[in-house]
């Protein structure tokens, strides 16, 4: 299952925490994360790798980015 | 800018600016200001004061006098905030043994304090970053990761004792470190602060004939970050710091990820990074941790190759 979060907005470290949030709910094993620093891009990076997760794409779109993570 | 008085300008990175007066005296003079980084007032006073005088103790010399910095938002926020933050301030400048001379204070929506700072220096023991040489071991002298600390406060997720050793070493004045310095042969000296280990370590070679060896598990840092720093729970400081110097950095296989996003982290009054040759090197940093300073460790060396560039191993 797939799910979309809207972290736009969002201040340092928000992003991560509700990214995290969503993969500790256990659901989704597909999250599309829309973002606006290149910040929360990074930490999601590195967020999601340290649950066994890993980025599948980062598309860039009106300044602001979706990052799409999938559980591996 | 040039002037034959004129030892440290804004063409160089160096901490301060620095001008001759006599052949045996020259002014050093900084500022440095901060919007909040600890909810104590009173502490917040004295580590923008610890983080403002830094700058003339990794310079080599001895700040005399400071002037206030404030900008308070008056009509919302209670004067004796105020009021605390100035007198933490007055506390750590007494300690250093410096004369509050002055200060201005404008109203502003955002509440920031620091110091303009005057101090002196012999002009032949000034310490310029750029003047490390080959074989010089690298000292530094507090630990890393209170920009990560700072990120994990604002996240909710750092313990309260990690963030009470965090602001001791925000609010520790470098005058000890500075004052060990100079009974040994010192090179040069920088103090780590927004850039993060990494990037002041590249102000000192960047362009010249010498690199930079670390040694990633010899850097003194507070290990609760490593679980901070692994979930992303990171400052965006860090990441600028990444992004503006990486072609500079080359990471060896032995350093783990978080440990180098942990190098690059910005800090607040962090320790001074001393590049001394080797026989002094060892004797002083044996001093600084007989004398208190836990952390001061040597955490690299500097190389005739690969010139310019920073190594992490």
């Amino acid at each position: 299952m797939s799910t979309t979060i809207d972290a736009r907005g969002l201040s340092c470290p928000q992003p991560v925490l509700v990214t995290l949030e969503a993969i500790a709910e256990g659901s989704a094993d597909r999250l599309e994360i829309s973002v606006d620093t290149d910040t929360a891009v990074e930490n999601i990076t590195r967020a999601v790798k340290s649950k066994g997760w890993a980025v599948s794409g980062v598309a860039e779109k009106d300044q602001c980015y979706v990052v799409t993570v999938v559980k591996e | 800018m040039s002037h034959p008085n004129l030892l440290a300008g804004i063409e160089t990175c160096d901490d301060a600016g620095v001008y001759k007066i006599t052949e045996d005296l020259a002014l050093i003079q900084t500022l440095d200001f901060l919007t909040p980084i600890v909810d104590d007032p009173y502490t917040f006073g004295q580590v923008a004061v610890a983080n403002a005088l830094s700058d003339v103790y990794a310079m080599g010399g001895n700040p005399l006098t400071a002037m206030n910095i404030v900008c308070f938002p008056v009509n919302d926020m209670d004067m004796a905030i105020l009021h605390d933050i100035l007198r933490g301030g007055l506390e750590k400048m007494r300690e250093a043994e410096v004369l509050l001379v002055g200060g201005h204070s404008v109203e502003d929506p955002e509440l920031k304090y620091g110091l303009s700072v005057t101090g002196t220096v012999h002009p032949r023991k000034l310490l310029l970053n750029r003047e490390a040489r080959s074989g010089d071991l690298l000292v530094l002298t507090k630990p890393l990761g209170t920009g990560i600390i700072n990120t994990a406060l604002k996240a909710g997720m750092a313990p309260g004792e990690l963030v009470r050793r965090a602001t001791e070493t925000m609010a520790e004045l470098n005058r000890k470190a500075a004052e060990i310095m100079k009974d040994f042969t010192v090179n040069a000296c920088t103090d780590i602060t927004g850039f993060g280990l990494l990037g002041h370590a590249c102000e000192m070679v960047d362009g010249g004939d010498t690199g930079i060896l670390i040694h990633s598990s010899e850097v003194p840092v507070f290990p609760e970050i490593r679980e901070f720093a692994e979930m992303g729970i990171l400052p965006g400081g860090l990441h600028r710091n990444r992004k503006f110097r990486i072609s500079m950095v080359e990471q060896g296989p032995s350093c783990p990820d978080w440990l180098m996003d942990t190098f690059f982290d910005p800090q607040t009054s962090g320790g001074l990074l001393v590049s001394v040759p080797e026989t002094d090197a060892v004797l002083m940093a044996k001093r600084m941790n007989e004398e208190g300073l836990q952390y001061a460790s040597i955490i690299g060396e500097v190389s005739d190759e690969p010139k310019g560039i920073i190594r992490v191993l």
